[in-house]
């Protein structure tokens, strides 16, 4: 277990320090919220009623989530490199952790997420977004967003495991999650869906994921959001975690 | 901290009992390499003193009985039966596809054999594949290396990896760096480096923990013929410090000078056995290839020729090849003779066999037709 911890530890280490250096993937986490957070509130922002809150305010909790959801593409499209690079084939050659390498990117992540989500609400903050809540409401908030997105890291890791290319890794993760993310309470109300969209967006777990920022940053009604949020996140882990371990100890390069 | 570094102790200790080495540093020093880098002769290729030196009993460092594995329908091992001998250069020799990459990918605990089984210093390499990884080092076909760290960095967490703390971890980078010429790139982003230099940072991660037995997989494909040659250098040393290595190879001039003994692997099964020289005789030695002035010529050349082969010279064109018993001499016997028959010469060469005529004997294509065996082989 110590070994597993020590091992992630490098590994995540591997991972953020190589970051700066590819300037592209910096891009990915600072300037893309960034600018979705402008289109949104300036092109969609007037023509959206969001009856309650200034749509600043509705619009920061969802973008975060999903941008925080998206965070691990970086895992999906890192691992498959490495998978076609050799890089995995050396990892699993060396007396490490089985999971070491899997749980050092999606560590990583956690600090790239909490980066991108810090830039975004600063930018929100600045186009009129406030918060309506308590600092440990306000941190609990960040720290539920966190848990989201280490989630969805097992996912990317999953996918970058399985599909063929990088290419490929950041397009299955954009197909499949872009829909979702979209299908939910984040950019508009639910209310305004045509039924059966309105029917799957109540139940899809980014919706009950930015019902419970909601809650926590805006002071909106909580209900059971929060801590189905925190189910979803784990359930999510449970299922996509050990699934991403076992495509790693067959991994083969290319 | 306790057990990794007495870990790394027993991992650079000599693998094998032999006497008198060089003074050979405990812990995780790679002094002996440097010191081998400067006695180094340059350009010796032929004496390998590998071979179980001084009537020891041979421990298999691998051993491979039966080993089956399948990709689909397509049988990549298909039955193999190998020993490597501790303290030997094995070099597995065979085409695109032969099973060599599969071979080397089982050994490493890379891959689950379908049947079959294969031990490395002793250690079963699916029961045991925990252990064994702490006693081998894999180079890859491809320098797997991070780009976006520096040289310095990948062979610290790689040292880390292999459980060192961060500063024995460090030191070890510096190094091996330090050995391998590649000081000056250190702190360097490995994208900046040129393929050779690449391929030695790869070959330098798989040694960070001084391993006894190293896989190497076409440790030189793809290299300019400088780095070739700086690449074969490091790894004589490695030999010659007493570790065993198996390194797979397309090349028989890899083999021929980095391996004392080799086995030609063809379609998942090991075909042949032996040393170079035992294999390049199964091919039927060296060839004096003649181009001549005139096509007209041929006959008379192939008859004056004839003394100096046990088989009738080839003729095809202009060409005409005869397998000369004796190298030594050889070119200017041919010359002599043909001068003396008044037969013109425009090139006249001794030909060593290749990796393709030694395959094309060795599985019964092509034997006896020269003229097409040199087609490909051109």
């Amino acid at each position: 277990m110590r070994r597993l911890v020590g091992d992630t530890l490098v590994i995540a280490e591997r991972n953020l320090i190589r970051l700066p250096r590819a300037p592209e993937l910096l891009l990915a986490f600072t300037v893309q919220p960034i600018m979705f957070v402008l289109l949104f509130r300036y092109v969609f922002g007037g023509a959206i009623s969001t009856p309650g809150y200034s749509y600043a305010d509705f619009l920061i909790p969802g973008i975060t989530v999903q941008n925080i959801a998206f965070g691990g593409f970086v895992t999906a499209i890192g691992l498959n490199e490495d998978l076609h690079k050799g890089i995995i084939d050396r990892f699993r050659s060396l007396p490490m952790a089985r999971s070491a390498v899997l749980a050092g990117r999606t560590s990583a992540d956690i600090v790239t997420n909490l980066l991108s989500a810090v830039i975004l609400v600063l930018t929100g903050l600045a186009i009129g977004f406030t918060f309506h809540t308590s600092a440990g409401d306000v941190l609990a908030g960040f720290g539920l967003l966190l848990l989201f997105g280490y989630a969805f890291s097992w996912v990317f890791a999953f996918v970058g495991m399985v599909v063929s290319s990088p290419e490929a890794a950041n397009s299955v993760g954009f197909i499949a999650i872009f829909p979702l993310t979209f299908i939910s309470s984040a950019f508009v109300p639910v209310i305004s869906m045509p039924e059966p969209l309105r029917a799957f967006a109540e139940v899809n777990p980014f919706t009950i994921a930015v019902d419970a920022l909601r809650a926590l940053w805006l002071g909106a009604p909580a209900g059971d959001n929060v801590w189905k949020a925190v189910l979803w996140s784990v359930a999510i882990a449970a299922v996509f975690a050990p699934l991403a371990v076992r495509r790693y100890r067959r991994a083969a390069a290319s | 901290m306790q057990t990794s570094i007495r870990k790394m102790g027993v991992l650079s200790r000599p693998p094998s009992g032999t006497t008198a080495d060089a003074p050979r540093a405990r812990g995780p020093s790679l002094d002996w390499l440097s010191v081998a880098a400067e006695e180094e002769p340059q350009g010796d290729v032929s004496p390998r003193p590998l071979r179980g030196a001084n009537g020891r009993v041979p421990v298999p460092a691998v051993s491979v009985r039966g080993l089956v594995k399948s990709y689909g329908d397509v049988r990549a091992l298909d039955g193999v039966d190998l020993d490597v001998e501790e303290g030997t250069v094995l070099g597995l020799l065979g085409p695109n596809g032969a099973g060599k990459t599969t071979m080397i990918r089982v050994l490493t605990t890379l891959l689950k054999p379908d049947a079959g089984s294969a031990s490395v210093a002793g250690l079963d390499v699916v029961r045991d594949a925990a252990r064994l990884r702490g006693l081998i080092g894999l180079a890859g076909q491809y320098a797997a290396v991070d780009e976006n760290l520096t040289g310095k960095e990948n062979l610290t967490m790689v040292g880390r990896l292999y459980g060192m703390p961060r500063a024995v971890a460090r030191r070890r980078a510096s190094e091996l760096l330090e050995s391998f010429e590649l000081s000056d790139a250190a702190d360097r982003a490995v994208k900046g480096y040129s393929g050779g230099m690449r391929r030695r940072l790869d070959l330098a991660a798989a040694l960070v923990a001084s391993p006894p037995i190293l896989f190497l997989d076409e440790p030189t494909t793809g290299l300019d013929p400088r780095s070739r040659l700086q690449l074969w250098e490091t790894i004589e040393r490695l030999a010659s410090e007493g570790a065993t290595v198996m390194l797979t190879t397309q090349y028989l001039d890899e083999a021929d000078r980095l391996a004392g003994s080799i086995a030609v692997i063809d379609r998942g099964r090991v075909i042949a056995r032996g040393s170079s020289d035992e294999l390049k005789d199964r091919v039927g030695g060296q060839r004096l290839e003649v181009h001549l002035d005139e096509a007209a010529r041929t006959g008379v050349a192939a008859e004056v020729l004839s003394v100096m082969g046990d088989e009738a010279p080839t003729v095809d064109g202009e060409l005409v090849c005869v397998t000369v018993r004796e190298r030594p001499g050889a070119v200017v016997e041919g010359v002599r003779l043909l001068d003396e028959a008044g037969v013109g010469v425009q090139d006249i060469a001794l030909r060593r066999p290749t990796l393709d005529d030694v395959f094309l004997a060795l599985t019964g294509h092509g034997t006896g037709e020269d003229g097409a065996g040199e087609e490909e082989a051109a």
